[in-house]
């Protein structure tokens, strides 16, 4: 097991694409306490908006719900970020993170949502009940630096 | 559009602010708006105030590009930021979008 993190926050906002903004910059905010270079922060921005855009979009289907976004930090300078819906969900995990795959041909999405998180992070773990709800955990080691 | 300049065929845009699910789709009908008056053969992005880019502004690159096919014209970003040539280089759009000037510090 882990050890217990050496701070956490959560986050209920609600699935409107305002937020999206909103969930990022807090999302980095909250890693900023680890000293992260500009890069990482990037990259933490980034999955962490893919994750609340898919809540919002496909777990929503842009109807009125709320997302959550947790967040945990370790002492060797692990992050972990969490972006749980209790929207739709998804019959088919694997299907939904194939490169290309999009579940709203109409919006002009890239279908690179899950590509993205996977390279801009260690590693994107998903669980998802049709009719439940996704959840999205996202992990980063940030670099060290002294 | 503040700031659109066409000239030459060539139609230059500065586009600006964080381009995420939110806000590509205003982008989207303001440049489409501007490709259908201008028809420009080349559309020149200026990405140098672009402060965030998700997957949403790739869809709207992506978009963008394939407008630009049906007029016979092509696509160029100038000041690309990190974030948005890594994705391009994911999804292997860097291979028939045009980069000019990569913008080197990633803004955050």
């Amino acid at each position: 097991m882990r050890k217990k993190p050496i701070n956490e926050m959560k986050l209920d906002f609600a699935s409107r694409s305002v937020n999206e903004g909103f969930a990022r910059s807090a999302a980095a905010a909250f890693a900023c306490q680890l000293d992260p270079t500009l890069d990482e922060l990037a990259d933490i921005k980034t999955a962490v908006s893919e994750a609340v855009t898919n809540a919002i979009i496909h777990g929503y289907r842009n109807q009125s719900g709320t997302v959550t976004l947790g967040g945990k930090m370790y002492e060797d300078g692990l992050l972990t970020f969490t972006v749980t819906d209790r929207g739709c969900g998804m019959e088919n995990v694997h299907k939904a993170m194939e490169p290309l795959f999009t579940g709203a041909p109409n919006e002009e999405r890239a279908g690179m949502g899950f590509v993205i998180m996977q390279s801009f992070m260690d590693k994107v773990t998903v669980s998802s009940k049709p009719g439940k709800g996704t959840r999205v955990t996202l992990q980063r080691r940030l670099r060290r630096r002294r | 559009m503040d700031g659109a300049v066409y000239q030459n065929g060539v139609l230059r845009v500065p586009v600006n602010g964080e381009i995420d699910h939110h806000g590509a789709r205003v982008w989207r009908d303001e440049l489409d708006e501007l490709i259908r008056v201008h028809r420009p053969r080349e559309l020149l992005l200026d990405l140098q105030g672009v402060a965030f880019m998700d997957s949403a502004g790739l869809g709207l690159l992506l978009g963008r590009y394939r407008h630009m096919c049906t007029l016979g014209g092509r696509l160029v970003l100038l000041h690309a930021p990190a974030s948005c040539v890594k994705m391009l280089r994911l999804s292997g759009a860097d291979r028939f979008i045009y980069l000019k000037e990569e913008r080197k510090e990633e803004s955050v």
